[in-house]
């Protein structure tokens, strides 16, 4: 299984054939539809990232190993492509490695601006969240 | 040169790019651009006038002093209020409003049992310092619902239902003149003159009305109006309160400090006349003094014979550009009368979505809730799409946003 570093630099090659900011964003409308999407009844206000623009939900388990796996959904379709890649960055992968991350890709890739308070698809807060799984998960 | 060219030569951000595209910037009810004659004070301020006003003999704080009292008198001017005196410099509209709500309550103006009645397309700034207010004495609001949606869609205050409320007994009115999602006028006027037949004070919340409808305060009759400086042309950091002579002289001060005194001991204190009564600390006298270009600069713009048409112009255009979405929802499509304000929501497109869209596409849109969630909440689920045009916008700019969104919704829909 690749490291959390390894599936970022994948991330970083695939983004560079884009010249164009569309198909950049074309392909994050794909990811977001391509996205594992959750039950509907698990889409409760404990599970909701409130960012003030789009609403996002993240699920979360963890496996006989330790491993942390995650699934979500918002209501807004490139706020979904850029937390499909989030998930591929950090599915299957052991909180402390989650916590001890150094998440370049989304700089690297030119989404940058989405980690900006105003940009309320609300990257930092799914980062925040992510993280905070993965904390509660190592002391549990 | 056509009009709006001309204007738009005073405004340098607007030569910029944004994505390598000439920037489109539909986002004036958030903030204005300002014109060179603004930027111009202000750095002359920074660069030769600095000092504390109202305080030293030396020259700079003279000029400050001076510079910062024309800011007072260009609003004096603005509204037709009769005197500078009713002319308090706060913070913002928002600072205004949590003035007078606070004041109020403390003058025992409102106090226990008692309404204020609101509309329900009010922004969070003409809600929230109410809320807390109330909470605060044990009042309440009376919310009267306005005219938007599906069915009846003119944006407009429900006049029968504010009528009721009014008869039903509020202690205070405090009505927005264009609600920043709507962007219909609301009928001021009228509804002052019915809440004053019974006795009853109002204050409007002009932070958009001020920026494209001409106020008289003294026609209007209105016991306080507000706006904010950054919304018509000024830095960010300086608004206004207007407000009626006896009003402001009967509610006690709203902050303690320096320049709000007579005399101070450890025994007690007495307070500065008005406005200064309400001003304490040192002021933003920087943006203080650039009102008076701004608003000269807007009266400017207002006087000329060509703006009203202008401002047709661009309304039809965008009216046209909406409706050649399929799948739109206006708020207030119906609107008699709009300022060039328009929030919609469109069938299968996240607002969010579209807005990233839209800037990389070079076109600054607001979206999700802009400080009014209970109305976005009924009329857009949650979220909505702005465009909020100002005179220096331009027909070839709504062209561009018209052709941006169809390009965008198609990706969305893909």
């Amino acid at each position: 299984m690749k490291t959390i570093e390894e599936v970022q630099k994948d991330i970083v090659e695939e983004f560079a054939v884009f010249d164009e900011w569309l198909d950049k964003y074309e392909y994050l409308i794909d990811l977001g539809r391509d996205i594992a999407l959750i039950d509907e009844a698990d889409k409760t206000d404990a599970n909701l990232i409130d960012g003030c623009q789009s609403r996002v939900w993240l699920i979360s388990s963890r496996d006989a190993e330790g491993r942390l796996h995650f699934k979500a959904d918002s209501d807004a379709i490139i706020t979904k492509g850029i937390i499909s890649l989030l998930i591929r960055v950090f599915e299957g992968q052991l909180p402390k490695d989650i916590l001890s991350a150094d998440l370049h890709f989304i700089d690297e890739i030119g989404l940058r601006e989405n980690l900006s308070p105003t940009r309320a698809g609300g990257l930092a807060a799914m980062i925040k969240r992510i993280r905070a799984i993965a904390a509660a998960s190592e002391e549990g | 040169m056509s009009f709006s060219a001309r204007i738009r030569a005073d405004f340098p951000i607007l030569r910029r790019t944004v994505e390598g595209r000439p920037l489109v910037y539909f986002d004036n009810a958030a903030t204005s651009q300002r014109p060179e004659q603004v930027v111009e004070m202000q750095q002359r301020l920074c660069r030769e006038h600095n000092a504390n006003i109202h305080r030293a003999v030396h020259t700079l704080s003279y000029e400050a002093t001076e510079a910062y009292e024309a800011g007072r008198k260009a609003a004096q001017r603005f509204l037709n209020a009769a005197s500078p005196d009713e002319i308090v410099m706060t913070s913002g509209a928002t600072m205004s409003i949590n003035l007078v709500a606070n004041c109020l309550a403390w003058g025992g103006f409102i106090g226990r049992g008692d309404a204020i009645l609101l509309s329900e397309a009010e922004h969070h700034s003409n809600i929230v310092p109410w809320q807390m207010v109330c909470q605060r004495i044990g009042a309440h609001m009376e919310v009267v619902p306005v005219q938007a949606g599906a069915e009846d869609n003119t944006g407009s205050v429900d006049m029968e239902a504010y009528r009721a409320a009014l008869r039903r007994g509020v202690k205070m009115v405090a009505i927005t003149h264009v609600s920043n999602i709507l962007g219909a006028v609301n009928p001021v006027a009228e509804m002052v003159a019915e809440a004053h037949a019974l006795g009853i004070p109002v204050l409007i919340d002009g932070a958009q009305g001020i920026v494209h409808r001409r106020v008289d305060v003294q026609a209007l009759d209105c016991d306080f109006y507000v706006f904010s400086g950054h919304k018509i042309y000024a830095p960010t950091g300086i608004g206004v309160l207007y407000g009626k002579r006896e009003w402001l002289e009967k509610l006690p001060p709203f902050m303690g400090g320096g320049d709000m005194v007579g005399r101070v001991s450890f025994e007690g204190t007495t307070y500065a006349d008005i406005p200064l009564k309400f001003e304490a600390g040192t002021a933003n006298f920087v943006a203080g003094a650039c009102l008076a270009p701004a608003l000269e600069y807007a009266s400017r713009v207002a006087a000329n014979p060509q703006a009203a048409e202008h401002e047709k112009a661009l309304v039809a255009a965008m009216n046209r550009a909406l409706a050649s979405v399929d799948g739109i929802f206006v708020a207030a499509a119906d609107a008699p009368d709009r300022v060039p304000l328009w929030s919609f929501t469109i069938e299968g497109v996240h607002p969010l979505d579209a807005a990233m869209l839209m800037d990389k596409m070079g076109v600054a849109l607001r979206s999700g809730h802009m400080c009014a969630e209970p109305i976005v909440d009924r009329i857009g689920g949650g979220s909505m799409l702005r465009a909020s045009l100002m005179p220096y916008n331009t027909a070839e700019e709504v062209e561009i946003f018209e052709r941006a969104l169809q390009r965008t919704v198609k990706i969305l829909r893909k």
